[in-house]
């Protein structure tokens, strides 16, 4: 398994042709406390960039985009329930979404954690 | 270089302390404020409402209004020229909420009044203070001295437990009442306090010479009750007790009627009373006393778990295309563990329990009409 980061702070679990995709850490610490999240409905095809979930506080809402182009197969339902998993684990139960990936070239725009660590330094 | 319309921002007598404590400093009215300390919004909200919270509120406007016959009646008369309350009842030592209203029966500013004895003291909204002072100053300077007491910070301690942690001060509060106020001596300080605040528990306001704000501060900090509190948690705050944040759900475009705001206007300044009228919009106000607006300020309760938020336009059902208001505050309620909302609707639709909807991300989210305050206050009265 592959991790991959964007500069919007979201985390890609790469398997295969599937994408399992959260928010990072420094996100979660930069929203404050999550008290809603919603997210895209299974079947949808996303395109790259495009606003795939909200995650709100409770002061703000903000946009999750889709780090890649693909399908959406899975969606964390635990998290319309208890959106604080969000600050808890990031990295881990608060996964948003599963894509099917549409074009795997696009990975290739995306940082590792190396790079990741320098970006949020 | 600057642009030149950029001023630098202010920074209140508090500033190096926020920074101390971890405050995420944000732009705020010209200010530089806090919006959150490290607890984060909802800790610090909870916190408030079970034990106290500090708020720095500096960036608000203090002014002292003096006749220049030396009576304070005689500013109460002047006041009044310029606001639909009856400020001449206001008896020493207590407060009033109150609003600047313009020919148009709008709101100029909303503030509080209270009665210093020998003169009137007022706290004004930070972005409105400069035009407040004007305003004044124009309409009553033949009659009043006007100050702008620059040099005092103001501080809010709301919460359960705001009166003990003065106590732990050596000052004693107990003898004063919801909307008591006057100068009184806090940790040897002269202050001014008052029994009030803005998010709907039990707590104080407190000015205090600016030079000796960190000293009050810092001393009420010792106190493991107390939690500085940022201005993200004081908006969800008072909009649980469903209190109106003045540029949002009122302005110069909404009435006292309009706002739900009539319980501040009192009777001897309406039809019929011994001082009815004489303050700016009279006409359209008291014409709205006895005929009623077509819109008003209601509560809203969001059924799902999705904040709907400030500006959201709201229709009466699921599928029309025509909005028929908007929303003017909204966020998560920490004390409900729910949204909360308020915004402007045709008084036909203003009654509690009616459902409409708002428009959030392209969806209709249903909504119902809820009585305000969301979180029952807990004045001492």
């Amino acid at each position: 398994m592959t991790t991959l980061f964007t500069s919007d702070h979201e985390w890609l679990h790469i398997e295969g042709d599937v994408a399992t995709i959260g928010v990072t850490d420094y996100a979660q610490s930069q929203l404050g406390d999550v008290v809603f999240v919603e997210l895209p409905k299974v079947g949808r095809s996303l395109k790259k960039a495009e606003a795939a979930a909200v995650v709100e506080s409770v002061k703000a809402a903000s946009d999750v985009y889709a780090p890649i182009s693909g399908e959406v197969i899975e969606v964390n339902e635990a998290l319309a329930a208890e959106p604080a998993l969000v600050n808890s684990d990031a990295g881990g139960k608060a996964w948003f979404f599963k894509l099917k990936i549409a074009d795997k070239s696009e990975l290739g725009g995306l940082m590792d954690e190396a790079a990741y660590k320098a970006h949020t330094a | 270089m600057l642009a030149r319309d950029e001023s630098p921002l202010k920074r209140t007598p508090l500033h190096a302390l926020h920074v101390a404590r971890g405050g995420k400093m944000v732009p705020f009215a010209g200010y530089e404020m806090p919006v959150q300390f490290p607890a984060g919004v909802l800790k610090e909200h909870l916190h408030t409402r079970s034990s106290a919270g500090l708020f720095d509120v500096s960036h608000m406007g203090q002014l002292a209004l003096r006749a220049k016959s030396g009576k304070v009646e005689d500013a109460a008369r002047a006041l009044e020229r310029l606001v639909p309350q009856d400020i001449v009842a206001v008896p020493p030592g207590r407060q009033r909420y109150a609003q600047f209203t313009n020919h148009d029966g709008g709101l100029l500013d909303d503030l509080m009044v209270a009665n210093f004895g020998d003169h009137l003291f007022l706290v004004v909204n930070a972005a409105c203070k400069a035009e407040d002072e004007a305003h004044l100053r124009a309409h009553l300077s033949d009659s009043c001295v006007i100050d702008s007491l620059s040099d005092r910070a103001l501080i809010a301690l709301q919460g359960p437990k705001a009166e003990s942690a003065l106590a732990k001060l050596g000052t004693d509060v107990t003898a004063m009442r919801f909307m008591d106020a006057g100068p009184r001596q806090v940790a040897g300080l002269d202050c001014f306090v008052s029994r009030s605040g803005y998010t709907g528990e039990d707590g104080f306001e407190i000015s205090v010479p600016a030079a000796q704000a960190e000293t009050l501060v810092t001393a009420l900090l010792e106190n493991p009750d107390v939690l500085p509190i940022g201005l993200g948690a004081r908006d969800s705050l008072r909009l649980e007790a469903g209190l109106c944040l003045y540029g949002h759900d009122i302005d110069t475009t909404t009435t006292p009627v309009e706002g739900a705001l009539e319980w501040s206007v009192q009777k001897s300044r309406r039809t019929g009373g011994a001082r009815a009228g004489g303050f700016p919009g009279a006409d359209k106000i008291l014409a709205q006393f006895e005929s009623g607006a077509s819109r008003r300020r209601v509560g809203l309760r969001p059924e799902g778990r999705a904040p709907v938020r400030e500006g959201a336009l709201l229709f009466a059902d699921a599928a029309s295309s025509e909005p028929i208001g908007k929303v003017t505050s909204g966020g998560f309620g920490p004390g409900l563990n729910a949204p909360v909302a308020m915004g402007y609707l045709p008084t036909s639709l203003a009654a509690n329990g009616t459902q409409v909807f708002a428009e959030v991300r392209g969806q209709r989210l249903p909504l119902q009409v809820a009585a305000m305050p969301f979180v029952p206050n807990t004045y001492k009265r």
